[in-house]
């Protein structure tokens, strides 16, 4: 396994584009997470404090750093599908298979870089979360602290279910830009087979439940509707608008779900492949 | 003799096409093979199948004595593949590095295979900024990294100017000195004539001849023949036992024998009967002819 992970970091580290790519996956949600942070005085208008609002809180401040951050994704995602692409264009995949890496291992190398890359963001975005919730929250007991750290839990596995979609479109089409554009299909897609649910089911509900089973839906729901909790926080009267943001058991099993999946079709694709 | 591939009615069928059919011959240590056939004959499935990047349709293969994976064998097996294939932002020495990973070998002769292509200098240089000749001189030292029991080379001196072709030639002839076994995919037939001792010669993927290149047709080489009196030559040799098929080419007679014959024994012969030659040379077909020979009769 370390030898995989060796292979693959050898690959990246030395890829320009790929460092840049990297670097900034990591290092602007945190540039955005501290300036967000931090009270910004409008030429002495007014003062804008995001912290004043209450969204650094525990415990809703893992909700919020974890939804926010997860958008930077699409910038790991570029070099996930790139590390592919690449292998085909420069036909480096079937010297790797010449010079003994097993198709099986090849994938795994991608993958376990994959996990590995999700669980730095993740605990990247713990650190930073955990740090700046303690210089802004008005609760600071261990019990409301760690109350919904399965956010965390949530972010990685939304991360590692969205870059193992995103290996798998890079194995179908063999080019990046083909399956970052794959992506948006996908999303297309989704919409489709929602409205195409309303229509059969009869119900927006119905139509909804069929569309938590739906890749990038179900890694949406992992963590979803922070707005609606940063109202609600504003408004506790209004309890008859119900929205279910917590973060499911089930929700995470249908994501593992796909990510195994993912992980099966790319090697079975590159098994069945002539290179 | 120890066999290091053994392939056994290998088929592979790319939808209507069969590239390779019915395929069967072995590798043994020591020697140097050569697949000789024209393009699209099946020369490289063959080679990406028993490298693990083609699927095969039918039939099997199996590396050194059977119980050793594939992808675990081709550790031990040095390959190179058409084009060389390195990462184009990598210098030298770094691709070289990654291959180590790969295979699971030291790092510590990267030096030294690179000194053996004479690309020592250029090390630190990236990989897209090499010539075609340097870039198949780099994957040469690439696959003798892990000292391989075994080279495979398929077609190394495509696309190379002569100096590149020469290098590379006196490269593969200093590796088979050394007593590594050799496999050499080509379509340039002197090449494989002045490296090989085996041959395995393929026509749309089917097996013409797998042998010692010296035993590849029955024939017992012919005479080349000049003299004065030229038409009373070619009557006597048309009447002699020995003698099969006569070909005249201007001043030039080729007498192809039935029975075997020395040259001082034919001299000798024509000398009694009073025939003086002005030129005789005994010769065996060259590999060329003895190829378009086999390739033409079936």
């Amino acid at each position: 396994m370390l030898r995989l992970i060796k292979i693959e970091f050898q690959k990246l580290w030395l890829n320009k584009v790929s460092v840049v790519l990297i670097f900034i996956s990591f290092i602007l949600p945190f540039t955005v997470l501290i300036l967000s942070s931090i009270k910004i005085n409008f030429f002495g208008f007014f003062t804008l404090e995001l912290g004043e609002l209450g969204i650094f809180n525990f415990p809703i401040i893992w909700h919020i750093t974890t939804f926010f951050a997860s958008y930077f994704k699409f910038f790991f995602a570029i070099v996930v599908v790139s590390m592919i692409g690449n292998e085909y264009s420069n036909k480096t995949l079937k010297q790797n298979l010449i010079d003994g890496l097993s198709k099986k291992e090849f994938v795994l190398s991608k993958f376990y870089t994959i996990v590995f890359f999700s669980l730095c963001a993740t605990l990247l975005i713990g650190i930073a979360t955990f740090v700046i919730g303690m210089y802004y929250s008005s609760y600071t007991e261990a019990t409301i602290i760690f109350r919904e750290v399965e956010f965390l839990l949530a972010y990685f596995v939304k991360l590692v279910g969205f870059f193992s979609l995103c290996l798998f479109f890079g194995m179908l089409v063999k080019r990046s830009a083909f399956a970052l554009a794959f992506l948006v299909v996908l999303y297309i897609l989704e919409w489709i087979i929602f409205w195409a649910a309303i229509y059969i089911s009869g119900t927006v509900e119905m139509a909804f439940k069929v569309k938590g089973f739906l890749p990038l839906e179900s890694m949406y729901n992992l963590i979803n509707q922070p707005i609606q909790r940063i109202v609600m926080t504003k408004f506790p009267e209004k309890t008859d608008i119900i929205y279910d943001y917590a973060v499911h058991w089930y929700e995470i099993a249908i994501v593992l779900g796909w990510t195994a999946l993912f992980v099966f079709l790319s090697y079975q694709l590159l098994k069945k492949r002539d290179l | 003799m120890e066999p290091i591939l053994t392939i056994n009615n290998l088929t592979k069928k790319f939808g209507y096409l069969t590239a390779v059919k019915d395929l069967s011959f072995t590798i043994n240590k020591g020697n140097v093979y050569g697949i000789l056939g024209p393009n699209g004959s099946g020369k490289s499935t063959t080679l990406g199948i028993v490298l693990n990047v083609v699927n095969k349709t039918q039939g099997d293969f199996h590396w050194f004595d059977g119980n050793t994976s594939t992808h675990d064998a081709l550790k031990q097996v040095g390959a190179i593949i058409e084009r060389p294939n390195f990462y184009p932002y990598m210098t030298a020495e770094q691709n070289l590095k990654l291959v180590c990973r790969i295979k699971g070998v030291d790092q510590s002769k990267i030096d030294e295979k690179l000194a053996v292509v004479g690309l020592l200098d250029r090390k630190d240089h990236k990989f897209r900024t090499f010539s075609l000749g340097m870039k198949q001189r780099l994957a040469i030292a690439s696959a003798l990294l892990n000292d391989p029991e075994i080279l495979i080379l398929d077609e190394p001196t495509n696309g190379l100017d002569p100096q590149g072709i020469h290098q590379i030639r006196q490269i593969i002839k200093d590796i088979a000195a050394n007593g590594t076994t050799i496999l050499l995919a080509s379509h340039l037939l002197d090449e494989v004539e002045k490296v090989c001792s085996h041959v395995v010669v393929l026509r749309k993927g089917e097996k013409l001849y797998a042998g010692r290149v010296d035993e590849m047709i029955s024939s017992h080489g012919f005479f080349e023949l000049k003299a004065e009196k030229h038409d009373e030559l070619i009557g006597l040799l048309e009447l002699h036992s020995n003698i099969g098929k006569v070909k005249v080419e201007g001043e030039l007679i080729t007498a192809f024998l039935n029975e075997p014959m020395s040259a001082s024994e034919f001299n000798k012969l024509m000398f009694d009967k009073g025939i003086l030659l002005s030129h005789l040379v005994k010769r065996k077909e060259s590999l060329e002819e003895q190829f378009l020979q086999l390739t033409d009769n079936q």
